[in-house]
């Protein structure tokens, strides 16, 4: 079981800023381990947000991403008390939602 | 007239060029750690700490709140900034992480040696490095006020500074070589003095610390470990009485330094 995001959003003006942490090995397929075996390719490929469940962000990933990640991107008229929810799925199949609201 | 105004505004810029490119790698370090101090994924052990604390595990089904970690049962906030200290349950100065094995040991009922040998980043090792994020951020922005009221926290403090200024291995080593005056680097990375307050958030102050490089939270103890490593000395034992007594004594230096941890390192 992954475990869980670190999501904060704050609302300024017209628009929110929103920063989430994700706890991922984000593993490239291409590293091996101390026995020289390669370590299985091990990703995010889908990030998805919605703000009080309107899709507002979708994103493909791929092996290049860093381990633990950290994305953070705006949206336009969200206000106080909105909620947020992420949603992230591996190349595994894996997923994992969390949800924060807006300050 | 016109012409020479161009010819000066490209001598300025010249000028100003040549400014950015003194620069040092120091500064464009600096930079780069403001760049991913927003989101810096310490905070994901933080979280992970807090959870592991209350929740009831080991042979004994139990959460780790009754843990005394100086400040009395419990209490974890400020904590961080006062240790190594001596406890007298255990009639020895711990670190925190030594101190948080014991807890594991009579509370839980791990077996203490067996985390101990076990390697950094794996198995119950894990558990300790969240742990150390999280009590340590709990005491974030205080300043280190390591007690030495004791005449055992005063003799590790002098064992400590003996273990900084010794010298051996294959290289003639000590930690003092690197650690012991200004200006010395390990590729591009500044070291700290550690002979004296090295400053606000440098040296004993910002660790633990996620590292980017390697995507891994470290602890002091396994900060030690790999200086010990790069030292070409032997593996010095986790959570032994040298690396408390190192821990000693530069948090007894460190005095009046505003702690950071867990920070942010390259």
């Amino acid at each position: 079981m992954a475990d869980p995001m670190r999501i904060r959003a704050q609302a300024a003006g017209d628009k929110a800023t929103v920063r989430i942490l994700m706890a991922h090995e984000m593993e490239t397929g291409l590293r091996k381990d101390t026995a020289g075996k390669t370590i299985p390719a091990w990703y995010i490929n889908e990030v998805a947000a919605s703000l009080n469940g309107k899709p507002v962000f979708s994103a493909e990933w791929g092996p290049s991403v860093s381990k633990n990640p950290f994305l953070q991107f705006n949206i336009k008229g969200a206000k106080a008390g909105d909620k947020i929810s992420v949603t992230w799925t591996d190349n595994k199949g894996d997923k994992r939602t969390d949800e924060a609201a807006v300050s | 007239m016109r012409h020479h105004r161009t010819l000066l505004l490209a001598g300025l810029l010249l000028a100003a060029g040549a400014a950015q490119a003194q620069k040092s790698a120091a500064d464009g370090i600096a930079e780069y750690r403001a760049l991913l101090a927003d989101g810096n994924p310490a905070e994901l052990f933080e979280a992970k700490g807090e959870d592991l604390w209350k929740q009831k595990r080991g042979p004994k089904s139990a959460s780790l709140e009754r843990c005394d970690l100086g400040k009395g049962p419990g209490v974890v906030k400020g904590v961080f900034v006062e240790l190594p200290r001596w406890f007298a349950d255990t009639q020895k100065v711990q670190d925190l992480e030594s101190r948080l094995l014991t807890c594991m040991s009579s509370l839980q009922g791990f077996d203490p040696k067996a985390i101990a040998d076990t390697a950094f980043g794996k198995g119950e090792q894990v558990t300790l490095e969240a742990l150390a994020a999280w009590i340590s951020g709990e005491s974030r922005g205080q300043r280190m006020n390591l007690p030495q009221a004791h005449a055992e926290e005063q003799r590790m403090y002098q064992l400590g500074k003996r273990a900084f200024y010794f010298r051996g291995g294959p290289m003639d080593f000590s930690c003092a070589s690197c650690h012991g005056e200004e200006g010395k680097r390990i590729r591009m990375q500044d070291l700290p003095i550690l002979s004296k307050n090295p400053g606000d958030g440098v040296g004993f102050a910002a660790w633990p610390a996620y590292r980017v490089s390697s995507g891994e939270m470290w602890s002091m103890q396994r900060r030690l470990n790999d200086c010990f490593r790069q030292q070409r000395f032997p593996f010095p034992g986790y959570a032994s009485d040298v690396t408390v007594a190192l821990g000693v004594y530069m948090g007894v230096n460190a005095k009046g330094a505003v702690s950071v941890a867990p920070a942010l390192k390259r």
